[in-house]
């Protein structure tokens, strides 16, 4: 049945956003921790469980495939609630604070990926042959 | 009949929501095709109207929530507030590569770390630059280049001033809608189009909002890996933002 995708999808979003919450708490910080990254591995794990078990029939991946088909939609209608007054307004040093913060971390996004990948070692093997 | 119309899409404003927000797709898929031929995706286009529309409706009403401040549209902010986004962004996990997390693990935690020291620090450096030299500000403006949420966290924390909260909270706006809207354009440029930079991208940015927004349009199939890591940045953030970085800030300055 589709509900049981649906009810293992908010099952997981409700225990990570309390895993996010205790580990906020626990650590004295006014905010949820990663809670939506611990539902992901959650529905990650637990679909990976059902599937292998034949657990995982059409009708209830349905009831997930749904909510991660409207997510973009979903994207819109936040866009939509943002206070971009207040972006606008705040002047020039918050408009280049936030922009030049962008603009260098977005520029080092590379550099940080090639981190653990194999990369050097696989151009050094290029360049000996 | 004009009053009973209003009421019954004010009653409904979720489902008032789905097909306001539906016809923004509708909208935005047509403008993609018919005037870009398919180049500026759909989706970005239809977040950048849903930006516009912020705009304009914040002017309007003077709110602070966009087209949710009409009333006609609060089943708008129902439908993308924080209960329904989690929701969907936990659904996009579902046909996730565990093994490609595992990888990029590394470089995962890596970006997390670097781009909130590296946010922080340009903020701080910028809010010095136009005058604000104590350490409270410096270090709640840095925080609010981090996210708009660390930026009145970390203020509030260590007694920073209702304006200079504000200017925080400005600059992180600045960056989720800078993140939305330009990333896509500058995305092949840095190898954006497989999970592992999807992940970094994450890391880097950390604005859930902008993260999400930017890889729904430059490939929707990144978006869980994006989001895996971003949701872990305004958490380290408001961590360390009210303790080690405005103590070093204050070190520093004096």
């Amino acid at each position: 049945m589709t509900i049981y995708g649906t009810a293992l999808l908010a099952a997981c979003v409700l225990i990570g956003l309390f895993i996010g919450d205790v580990l906020g708490t626990a650590i004295g910080v006014k905010a949820n921790v990663g809670g939506v990254g611990f539902s992901m591995i959650l529905l990650i794990f637990a679909s990976e469980y059902l599937r292998k078990r034949d657990l995982l029939p059409t009708p209830t991946k349905e009831g997930v495939h749904f909510w991660s088909a409207i997510y973009i939609p979903v994207v819109v209608a936040m866009a939509a609630q943002q206070n971009v007054v207040a972006a606008v307004k705040g002047g020039p040093a918050a408009i280049l604070a936030g922009a030049l913060a962008t603009a260098v971390c977005y520029a080092l996004i590379p550099v940080i990926a090639r981190i653990g990948t194999k990369a050097p070692i696989a151009d050094a093997k290029v360049q000996a042959e | 009949m004009e009053k009973i119309l209003v009421d019954v899409l004010t009653k409904n404003g979720l489902l008032t929501g789905f097909a306001v927000i539906g016809l923004t797709m509708l909208v935005s898929y047509w403008l993609s095709s018919r005037f870009t031929r398919g180049k500026l995706h759909g989706s970005a286009i239809a977040i950048m109207l849903g930006l516009a529309l912020a705009y304009v409706s914040g002017l309007f009403t003077g709110g602070q929530k966009g087209v949710a401040d009409i009333p006609l549209l609060t089943g708008v902010g129902l439908l993308g507030g924080a209960m329904i986004r989690d929701f969907a962004i936990t659904a996009t996990a579902f046909g996730v590569n565990f093994q490609e997390i595992r990888k990029a693990g590394l470089s995962g935690v890596v970006s997390l770390l670097v781009g909130v020291v590296l946010s922080f620090v340009i903020g701080a450096a910028v809010a010095a630059a136009f005058g604000y030299t104590d350490a409270v500000s410096m270090a709640t403006i840095g925080a609010g280049a981090v996210t708009y949420i660390v930026g009145p966290v970390t203020g509030a924390a260590i007694g920073a001033s209702s304006d200079v909260i504000a200017l925080s909270i400005a600059a992180g706006l600045v960056k989720a809608i800078l993140v939305m809207v330009a990333s896509p354009f500058f995305a092949p440029r840095i190898g954006l189009d497989n999970p592992r930079t999807a992940m970094v991208f994450g890391g880097m940015m950390g604005t859930t909002s902008g993260v999400c927004g930017a890889l729904a349009a430059i490939d929707p199939k990144l978006v869980p890996y994006g989001a895996m890591t971003s949701t872990f940045y305004t958490g380290l953030g408001c961590l360390l933002g009210p303790s080690v970085l405005f103590l070093a800030t204050q070190a520093l300055v004096g």
